[in-house]
């Protein structure tokens, strides 16, 4: 993830607290999501961001995933993002989110 | 209880997948406070 | 009558300590992690020159081997080298280090480019034998100095450093002792991008029946910023690599727009040839050191060569109607719009559909689309998915929620209409521009009757705005050379001559309407 983007999520979290945000990633694919997630989760994972070594272990979902997508009005969805997942593979990507959601998040 | 709704959302959406913007207003719809949006590129 | 394509060229230069030194990923370890692994390990992983030149992309890159051969070979492809791989193809050539070098120091104008005098005897005949460069250029080679005063200006000047095989040859020193915009960093990242652009137009004048002269106007397209602190990003880069090239009766200028710039400066040349302005306009990028290993730690974690060695350059030199060429079609223009948004169904539809729309044309009646080219033998292994496929994916989608398509047509339809990855990522390289030349060829050979080419650009990357950005164009073949016996191509003309009628005939009950109120 970039690293001004790292820093953004580290000094949000100690401003709101970590329990009261969600990421929300748009990744064009499994790995990328993964990634990002276990960046926000475990720590950057290559070693150059703010991130690194810091064990967040925020709630983060793809935006194409049941578990938020659910939540969304229905119209914003349809307009916004829906043609992605045709696009997208939603399987892989949810796949991929929850192994790293089981293992490093902590709300 | 809902994931979005009253929470802080941090956006990092994909110039290659959905983009910052699409996925701040899919959010904003689910009642979330969106406090940050970006979007990447790797390209 | 539109203007028409009268050439094409695309060029590579295989720079692997540009990568070590120049390129961000690295520079930005430097800084925060300098002991780290990834930068003792890095070398390792770099290819050599021969193994850059039988690289399949490259390869299809400078038109050796075709994007539907390259469809057929099985990833990854980094380990299935071309075999008797040449390092001159029809649209340009892959430069090794040690020319480009060279070349760099024959476009540096301020005697900021300093090089060992043994390497610029050893490396001088190898350039002389290129048949693009021309005696002029030849001329302008300085002669080189001790490698002690290389030394000094290093460690003592902050100038950048310039290698080749692993030794110090030759530096690129600071214009300016406090101005950021001239540093040597700045200037090394500027001089790369001048000497590519100049050997994209050198190339194209080779390919093309253009002669150096006949060119009036340059437009340089890449994501350089050229001036000093007064006035930086300035630019005009396009004069500057005129200059070098030959082009005596060019003036120019440089359009920046991001990874889009190369297909709005093709609409604005396309443009200026159309009204009469300029006769024969030339669009060229060059390539760019920041990118350079940008995903080099996900390569390495993952066993893969850093495949990001390559500089990058295109050059399209277009002109009047000359009844052979196919012609950049200017009727009807796809462009991202402020108020299109950034949803991409929203973005697909403003650069595909809209133009499609008004020429009275579905998706399926455009043979290939070349939207941004990105190799994916780089970008997946990073994590960054395939992007061209990505985009045809979104198109075919779009096809399917307006019922052009079925769902599960999907795949053939990518198969057919879209075209593999196989640029660098150059950033700007990439967008739409790498398969103009094979688009040119298909068009006058008549395996294809429209290709659409299309750019897109990341603008919120500078901070100004959050929109995304883009415009596309079809090019089509020369209406001049028509075969009488070509039905197609008369069914697509019966449909716009309808389409424009119809819509004639909305505008006329419009504007009864508009009376009888």
């Amino acid at each position: 993830m970039d690293l001004e983007n790292q820093k953004r999520v580290l000094e949000l979290s100690e401003e709101h607290g970590p329990e009261n945000i969600v990421v929300l990633l748009g990744a064009a694919d499994a790995e990328g999501a993964g990634l990002a997630a276990e960046t926000v989760l475990a720590g950057d994972p290559t070693y150059a961001g703010p991130l690194t070594g810091v064990s967040l272990g925020l709630r983060v979902y793809h935006v194409c995933e049941e578990e938020v997508k659910q939540e969304f009005d229905e119209a914003v969805y349809e307009e916004q993002v829906s043609m992605m997942e045709m696009v997208l593979d939603v399987d892989d990507i949810h796949e991929e989110m929850q192994s790293f959601r089981d293992e490093y998040m902590k709300f | 209880m809902a994931i979005l709704k009253d929470r802080k959302i941090i956006v990092i959406g994909d110039r290659d997948g959905i983009p910052g913007q699409a996925i701040a207003l899919c959010a904003e719809s689910a009642g979330g406070d969106v406090v940050f949006s970006s979007t990447e590129c790797f390209v | 009558m539109n203007s028409v394509i009268k050439g094409t060229s695309y060029i590579l230069a295989h720079t692997p300590e540009m990568v070590l030194y120049n390129g961000t990923t690295q520079t930005t370890e430097r800084t925060v992690n300098p002991d780290s692994e990834y930068l003792k390990e890095l070398p390792k992983h770099l290819r050599s020159y021969e193994e850059a030149v039988a690289y399949y992309p490259n390869q299809v890159y400078i038109g050796n081997v075709t994007p539907e051969e390259l469809a057929q070979i099985e990833m990854p492809w980094y380990d299935k080298p071309v075999e008797g791989a040449e390092r001159f193809g029809p649209f340009g050539e892959i430069m090794p280090n040690d020319e480009f070098l060279l070349l760099i120091q024959i476009s540096d104008e301020f005697d900021l480019v300093k090089l060992e005098a043994d390497f610029v005897e050893k490396v001088r005949p190898a350039l002389a034998e290129n048949p693009v460069v021309t005696p002029a250029m030849l001329d302008r080679i300085k002669p080189g100095v001790e490698l002690a005063e290389i030394d000094k200006f290093v460690t003592e000047e902050a100038a950048e450093p310039l290698y080749f095989g692993g030794e110090l040859v030759g530096c690129v020193k600071r214009a300016h002792n406090i101005d950021l915009n001239l540093s040597a960093h700045v200037l090394h990242e500027n001089l790369v991008t001048k000497a590519s652009g100049v050997l994209s137009v050198l190339h194209a004048l080779r390919s093309s029946d253009v002669k150096a002269e006949e060119i009036e106007y340059l437009i340089e397209c890449s994501e350089a910023a050229v001036g000093d602190q007064n006035q930086r990003g300035g630019g005009n880069i396009a004069k500057s690599i005129a200059e070098i090239a030959g082009l005596q009766n060019a003036t120019g200028s440089d359009t920046r727009g991001f990874c889009a710039a190369p297909a709005h400066a093709l609409l604005e040349a396309a443009a200026l040839v159309k009204s009469g302005v300029f006769k024969c306009v030339a669009v060229a990028g060059g390539g760019c050191t920041a990118k350079l290993g940008m995903n080099g730690k996900d390569h390495i974690k993952k066993g893969v060569p850093v495949l990001e060695d390559m500089i990058g350059g295109f050059c399209v030199i277009i002109g009047e109607n000359d009844g052979v060429n196919p012609e950049l079609i200017t009727d009807y223009v796809g462009r991202h719009r402020v108020g299109t948004g950034s949803a991409p169904q929203a973005v697909i539809s403003s650069l595909v559909t809209d133009p499609l729309e008004q020429a009275g044309l579905g998706i399926l009646d455009v043979d290939r689309f070349s939207t941004e080219m990105q190799n994916p033998d780089i970008t997946r292994p990073a994590g960054a998915g395939n992007v061209p496929e990505a985009n045809y994916k979104m198109i075919a989608a779009l096809a399917v929620m307006r019922g052009e398509l079925e769902r599960p047509q999907m795949k053939d339809f990518i198969a057919k209409h879209g075209v593999t990855g196989f640029a660098p990522t150059q950033g700007h390289i990439p967008s739409g521009v790498p398969y103009m030349g094979f688009a040119r060829l298909g068009l006058m050979n008549g395996d294809f009757k429209r290709v659409m080419i299309v750019g897109k650009g990341s603008l919120f990357l500078g901070r100004l705005t959050n929109l995304f950005d883009g415009v596309s164009f079809l090019m089509e073949p020369n209406r001049g050379v028509k075969k009488e016996d070509d039905k197609a191509a008369d069914t697509d003309e019966i449909r716009r001559l309808i389409a424009e009628s119809m819509r004639d005939f909305a505008h006329s009950l419009m504007l009864k309407a508009e009376q009888e109120v």
